[in-house]
């Protein structure tokens, strides 16, 4: 197993090396004028040019690649341009706050997703499959912006269950110390303030979790179909298990490797496509700030919120590989 | 083994899931009136009158340091830091006294003597005073200053005092510890309204020396709040300056300003208390604002225009003709009808009614398309203009025009029946404005202006001389560089207007824009908050606001 990680790490580095320089030349093909974007539409041509210079935009590009690479090496990610902050600094609430939606939206999408793929398995072409399906099918082609707005007008302002924006309580905030804030009211000792920010959790969590859930519950129940025709499924039913266990436990286990690439697949694309639903939302997610570093032509921000985005989508897939050999023992023989 | 663990994770994931989801079914199950009460519960947090403010808006401050700024998001947030010499009244562009009592200028209108209040403090606890005052213009003014930090420009000092070089301000030196003398190189008729601006706050020298880079993000100075919190893309909290000068103010404890980017999630967020201000209403909300008891409009004070813009370096729009007759061809009242919900006024001049100098004799090119038409046939296009066009329209909205798209799409079907093909292009909006700027893919483009401090110099000047930068017409009249030059070093008001109106009758023949509205930006709020004054200039101050 052992051997198996360190084979799948060593093939990472082209991957990572390939990707800088992917997100590189495509920052570099914007076209546009940082110094402008910065200084705003007031700003006079001699403030323009000596920030250009300042930024080091007047090199040819390769030598801003090297020396981008350079410090990458050194773990420096870089300084915003607009804010002066360094990135590894500043990036680090965005990808907290990210991170809780993502997490929140998978355990959505795998929760129900998984089970309904399941039983549509199960009960093949019964109502609850048709109906699932169907939902399924609309989840997939659901526009999420129309989605969230749709969820605050009705459980936010019709029915007053939910709040419809943000985080947590502005007004009796929770201090902030992992910029999870489950954990940090958890830390903080305030559970009305968890129970609080379970609720600010609920809404963007399904807007964002409801694309991943169809296509899981979609992958699922055909993974299942193919399964639980087979040989050993017949066995463990001639055996005389109960069905719910001959689902569950025999079946589902065979069922699950490529309900875990579409799982692995789909928690990596969130990571970066949470933008629309962090607008809706108001959540300061990672996607926003990347945006909003595209407005303002943060270059810096944008080649590292790119790149660490693209790390851990990569990171993920190494993951869900691992999965698989710890699934599938003949994998890691291979 | 392994597969036991995986199991196992997946297991916990699955619990949890199922956790958080019954506890949300029990929500949804439990009676909903006691959630709504929680809810109500959350936005007043004791029975007591509130005395926090949340406010939403579009977008998030780029910096806290008022003089590097030249966004209004920034600005609004150093408003409520900073305090200038001077400032303006409440919800107009009047001068009056703030840091500075009082002040003396000189019969040459070149040395300005000003008297500072005493016993003023920074948030900081240091003393604001004449030295203070001489730091803060030093630092701004002088190129190799120590706490120009990298990457920072003083636009604001430059673009309203003379960029290096061209300073109209010659010194400024601290007499005693409570009065400032101001020595200029060349009267400048709106001194004190340029001073009045929230760039040239006063801000904390012992803050700046001791936080360097990091000022920007921390920023200290005399004004009614006190700088908190940032939370970038979030939210900025700020506190009540309990020693503040002005007698009983600020009225608030907190104003927590938050960032929600979507029109419809943030006036839904309105809706269900989670903010108490909104900034930014779409004209499109106006009829379910107006119909909800538990809310209220506050219009601000209209002071911008919304334009159409010709590029005048490329054929055939470099010929006055051509360009009047497309102001013949644009139906500016139906425009505001559809798109404006009634928030918005026809423009006929470059600079909005509510500012002084305003020229109200002109008349408008009255909406004619046969007239359009026998015009292009004077210029020599009797069958229309032969080529097509490219008509930048803006992707974003902005105070002075909500679906730029929408708009073009209405003129552009008006071009069409002249026999002028013109195609809407809408790039990203920093693209767009390099583009705009550059004058080289668009033939016409919509822009738009928001005052800065109640000078028509700020409009007329700032956006059609031959010399200024935001000129995107390349419109070059040398009789109005003149009146526009002489306007600025004329001290006396009623000349100044002469020469502004002057200025006005010439663009309007040569018609480098078509002005097309002045609209007043709409804001909501809770009805029961009161005491907000907004402000021509897009930045006032919150101290006033309080619930009731």
């Amino acid at each position: 197993m052992k051997a198996y990680i360190l084979k799948r790490l060593f093939i990472m580095i082209p991957v990572l090396i390939g990707m800088t320089i992917i997100v590189f030349s495509i920052i570099h093909a914007i076209p546009g004028d940082p110094a402008e974007t910065i200084l705003g539409q007031k700003a006079t041509e001699q403030s323009k040019e000596a920030l250009r210079e300042q930024l080091g935009l007047n090199n040819p590009w390769y030598q801003q690649y090297f020396t981008y690479m350079g410090d990458l090496l050194k773990g420096d990610l870089g300084q915003s341009i607009r804010t002066r902050v360094p990135i590894a600094q500043e990036i680090t609430p965005y990808l907290a706050a990210t991170a809780e939606l993502t997490i929140a939206a998978m355990a959505f999408a795998i929760f129900f997703g998984v089970n309904a793929g399941i039983i549509s398995a199960w009960k093949q072409n019964s109502w609850f499959d048709y109906i699932s399906m169907l939902i399924a099918l609309i989840g997939v082609s659901m526009p999420i912006f129309w989605l969230g707005l749709m969820e605050q007008w009705i459980f936010s302002l019709k029915l007053h269950w939910l709040p419809s924006i943000g985080r947590m309580n502005q007004r009796d905030p929770v201090e902030a110390v992992t910029n999870l804030y489950l954990i940090d009211s958890m830390i903080a000792g305030r559970w009305d303030q968890l129970w609080t920010v379970v609720r600010h959790l609920i809404l963007p969590s399904v807007a964002l979790g409801t694309i991943p859930m169809a296509v899981i519950a979609r992958m699922t129940r055909s993974s299942m179909l193919e399964v639980m025709s087979s040989d050993f499924v017949r066995t463990a039913r001639a055996k005389g298990l109960s069905q719910f266990i001959v689902v569950y436990k025999h079946a589902l286990k065979n069922a699950f490797i490529p309900v875990l690439t579409v799982i692995g697949l789909q928690t990596g694309a969130l990571l970066g496509g949470a933008v629309l639903t962090e607008t809706i939302f108001a959540w300061p997610g990672v996607g926003r700030y990347i945006y909003e570093a595209i407005s303002s032509r943060d270059y810096p921000v944008i080649q590292s919120g790119i790149l660490i985005i693209a790390f851990l989508f990569v990171f993920i897939n190494l993951i869900v590989d691992l999965l698989y050999a710890a699934v599938d023992p003949r994998i890691r023989y291979r | 083994m392994r597969v036991k663990r995986w199991s196992s994770v997946v297991l916990v994931m699955m619990l949890s899931a199922a956790v958080a989801l019954t506890g949300c079914g029990s929500s949804n199950n439990g009676a909903a009136g006691t959630n709504a009460g929680t809810n109500g519960g959350e936005n007043t947090p004791s029975a007591s009158v509130q005395d926090t403010l949340i406010i939403g808006r579009g977008g998030d401050s780029a910096s806290l340091d008022a003089a590097i700024v030249t966004d209004g998001e920034s600005l609004k947030i150093a408003h409520q830091v900073y305090d200038s010499l001077v400032e303006y009244k409440e919800g107009t562009t009047e001068v009056q006294g703030s840091l500075a009592e009082d002040w003396a200028v000189s019969e040459d209108g070149l040395t300005y003597t000003f008297n500072l209040r005493q016993g003023v403090k920074f948030h900081d606890g240091t003393d604001f005073n004449a030295d203070a005052v001489v730091f803060n213009f030093t630092r701004w003014s002088d190129p190799a200053s120590e706490y120009k930090f990298e990457g920072d420009s003083f636009d604001y000092y430059d673009s309203m005092f003379g960029p290096d070089g061209k300073r109209v301000i010659k010194e400024v030196k601290a007499s005693d510890a409570s009065t400032v003398e101001i020595t200029l190189n060349q009267p400048q008729a709106p001194f004190l309204q340029n001073l009045a601006m929230t760039s040239f706050g006063i801000a904390s020298p012992t803050a700046i020396q001791e936080k360097k880079e990091n000022f920007k993000n921390e920023p200290v100075g005399t004004g009614p709040f006190v700088f908190k919190e940032w939370k970038r893309n979030d939210s900025i909290t700020l506190e009540k300056n309990v020693d503040y000068w002005k007698e009983g103010l600020p009225k608030l404890n907190k104003v927590i300003v938050r960032s929600i980017p979507d029109n419809s999630a943030r006036f839904n967020a309105l809706q269900s208390g989670e903010i108490d201000l909104m900034e930014d209403l779409s004209p499109d909300d106006l009829a379910t604002l107006e119909a909800n008891s538990e809310l209220q409009k506050i219009e601000r004070p209209s002071n911008n225009v919304g334009y159409v813009g010709f590029n005048l370096k490329k054929e055939p729009f470099n010929d006055v003709k051509v360009r009047q007759a497309l102001s013949h061809a644009v139906n500016k009242q139906a425009i505001i009808d559809a798109f404006f919900a009634g928030q918005a006024e026809p423009a006929k001049n470059p600079m909005p009614p509510s500012l002084w100098g305003y020229n109200d004799s002109i008349t408008d090119y009255e909406y004619d398309l046969e007239k359009a038409k026998s015009l292009l046939a004077d210029a020599g296009y009797a069958d229309g203009l032969p080529g097509e066009y490219t008509f930048y329209a803006m992707p974003v909205p902005r105070p002075y025009m909500p679906d730029g798209k929408k708009v073009a799409e209405v003129i552009q079907a008006d071009f069409e029946k002249i026999g002028v093909k013109v195609n809407i292009e809408s790039p990203e909006w920093a693209t767009y404005l390099d583009d705009a700027q550059a004058g080289e893919k668009d033939d016409l483009f919509m822009l738009g202006w928001t005052g800065d401090n109640g000078d028509p110099d700020n409009f007329l000047y700032a956006l059609l001389d031959k010399d200024a930068s935001n000129n995107y017409s390349y419109y070059a009249n040398d009789e109005l560089h003149e009146l526009l030059v002489a306007a600025q070093t004329e001290t006396e008001q009623s000349k100044r207007e002469e020469l502004y109106k002057q200025a006005q009758e010439i663009i309007k023949v040569d018609a480098p824009w078509i002005p097309l509205v002045h609209t007043t930006p709409l804001l909501a709020a809770k009805a029961n908050l009161k005491g907000y004054v907004p402000a021509p200039t897009g930045t006032e101050y919150y101290s006033n606001i309080h619930f009731e």
